[in-house]
């Protein structure tokens, strides 16, 4: 479990995060969401290191985050950001076999290439694992990343909005991906989302957030009904049964 | 090809350069010039290693491949030094004569003002590396103007001894100091061995990079120190030339084809020697020293850094 506590980060006298409290369950996906600006992603990087809290704690499995080597921490957490830069052209494999690096520190061996061949083997990229990343459509990018991540082999993974800019076809593709590996392999995932339905289609749990602090916190179905949703989107959005989902109507509200 | 065939090409290139430059038109003279071709070609291989070394190392942390280090001001601070030792004490001052306490002095100089640099800049925390090159820019230019200012005023005479430090010259290298520099540079080398794969992730942006475990703050701060040391070293031995790492760093890249720094870092520092001891060889014996390496250097270098803009614009 992922225990945030009192969690808070500001910009200038500004919070962001306001002494936010979360409990990030195992075995499960939760999703972030909340409108613009809620803080979402800075929660989100708060909790994977990448940027320092100015006050509260982190507890992955109750260890602090920040006593935790680095390298320790990466072999239990990862994080794949909205935008990811990069300075050097490589090919797919090159890239999964980054997801080593906690372990092999740049020398694989033959555990390791066997774990990046499964890691591709799992997001469909076998076939083009010599492309070139800067070939690629943003579907088949966003697809290596996450291969990186699956190489990288953690309990945790966080995801900050991975369906943006995705057509239809490749969001559902990589939501049905992060489902699987929480069913099949036990992984638990984090993710920051836009899209309500997809919130609703295919996460455990809901933590939303509205001008940096959290909402609500629960299952699903607490989150998903026009109640809840209109506390935090000041939106009136009726909620549709369909194919046993609840889908969120909120075009013309 | 594959990279090790590439790198031992290159490297037969720059031994076959070396040994021309120690060995062609030396009639005889083994005792005399031979010792003195051996010093400068030491020297030209040092600043050549020094300098694709600190800028492939600087262009990774900034994440841009048309920075050189020298942007962080430390030659603008060398030659301000030289002029102001040259203003206030004369030409003939023990600090300039004596090219010991000058290569002392200015390596310090240096090195200090980059670490009280770094120490203000790292205590604000957050991600200070573009506020740093911002700081490099504004302090360099500034020292600059001091230096011309200065120059405006001094003596003629003296004057032709600031210009002498203004280029980049191995004709007159200390044999000492070149032991000096060559024990720094290795020691460089010891301290950023273990670091060379984790610059590989680090091309791969700062998130990543944590992400995959680096420690980031202590891998930049370790990597800006050695680059700055290594400026300082190959400014203080030979002069102002890090433009000339620009080109090195990026022909590199093109030709190695790789993110793995050990690969690129040698690519790089092989083609510095090839260009330094081969163009320094044409300059003697081509041209008879009617031109200086660094003006050829910065020559080319200027154009191929105008083909890089032209190229970066138009793949962005």
């Amino acid at each position: 479990m992922i225990q945030v506590r009192e969690l808070s980060k500001f910009y200038g006298k500004k919070a962001v995060v306001e002494k936010v409290n979360v409990n990030i369950h195992r075995g499960k996906i939760t999703s972030f969401i909340g409108p613009n600006g809620a803080g979402k992603s800075t929660l989100l990087s708060m909790v994977s290191r990448l940027l320092d809290a100015d006050t509260g704690e982190v507890l992955v499995d109750n260890d602090h985050v920040h006593k935790m080597k680095s390298n320790e921490f990466s072999k239990r957490v990862s994080i794949l950001k909205q935008s990811n830069f990069m300075n050097v052209r490589l090919t797919i494999r090159e890239l999964v076999s980054f997801g080593r690096f906690p372990y092999s520190r740049g020398k694989l061996n033959a555990e390791d290439i066997r774990i990046v061949e499964q890691a591709m083997d799992y997001m469909g990229l076998m076939d083009m694992q010599y492309e070139y990343m800067d070939e690629l459509s943003g579907g088949q990018r966003q697809r290596a990343f996450i291969a990186m991540v699956i190489a990288q082999d953690t309990d945790y993974i966080l995801l900050d909005e991975p369906l943006n800019n995705l057509d239809m076809k490749h969001s559902v593709q990589i939501m049905k991906i992060l489902r699987r590996l929480v069913d099949d392999l036990g992984k638990t995932v984090v993710i920051v989302l836009h899209d309500i339905n997809f919130a609703s289609v295919y996460s455990d749990r809901i933590v939303a957030l509205k001008n940096g602090r959290v909402v609500k916190d629960g299952q699903t179905e607490e989150i998903i009904n026009s109640d809840a949703l209109k506390q935090i989107y000041d939106m009136d959005i009726p909620i549709k049964r369909m194919n046993n989902c609840n889908i969120c109507v909120y075009f013309n509200s | 090809m594959r990279n090790s065939t590439k790198m031992i090409i290159l490297t037969v290139f720059a031994v076959i350069f070396c040994a021309l430059y120690l060995f062609y038109g030396l009639n005889g003279s083994f005792d005399y010039a031979l010792p003195r071709r051996g010093i400068k070609v030491i020297a030209m291989v040092l600043t050549g290693v020094a300098i694709a070394y600190s800028t492939v190392v600087f262009q990774t942390i900034t994440h841009n491949r048309i920075l050189t280090p020298s942007i962080m001001g430390l030659d603008s601070l060398y030659l301000l030094l030289q002029t102001v030792l040259i203003f206030f004490l004369g030409s003939s001052h023990i600090t300039i004569v004596n090219r010991h306490v000058n290569f002392i002095l200015s390596v310090s100089a240096m090195i200090l003002f980059a670490l009280i640099l770094y120490r203000f800049l790292f205590k604000r925390g957050g991600q200070p590396i573009y506020f740093l090159l911002l700081v490099g820019i504004i302090v360099g230019t500034f020292f600059g103007s001091i230096s011309t200012f200065l120059q405006v005023l001094i003596d003629p005479n003296e004057f032709l001894r600031v210009q002498d430090k203004m280029f980049a010259s191995f004709n007159n290298v200390s044999g000492e100091l070149v032991w000096w520099a060559l024990g720094i540079v290795v020691l460089t080398f010891i301290v950023g061995w273990k670091s060379f794969n984790d610059l590989d992730v680090l091309s791969l942006g700062r998130d990543t990079a944590i992400n995959l475990g680096v420690s980031y703050d202590r891998v930049v701060k370790t990597m800006l120190v050695i680059s700055a040391v290594l400026i300082s070293v190959s400014t203080a031995l030979v002069g102002p030339i890090t433009f000339f790492g620009l080109i090195v760093a990026n022909l590199s890249y093109q030709f190695f084809k790789t993110y793995k720094h050990k690969v690129l870092i040698a690519g790089a520092s092989v083609m510095s020697v090839i260009a330094l001891v081969g163009g320094q060889w044409i300059v003697e014996r081509v041209f008879t020293f009617s031109t200086t390496l660094s003006v050829i250097i910065n020559f080319v270098g200027g154009v191929y850094f105008i083909y890089l803009l032209l190229k970066e614009s138009r793949s962005s």
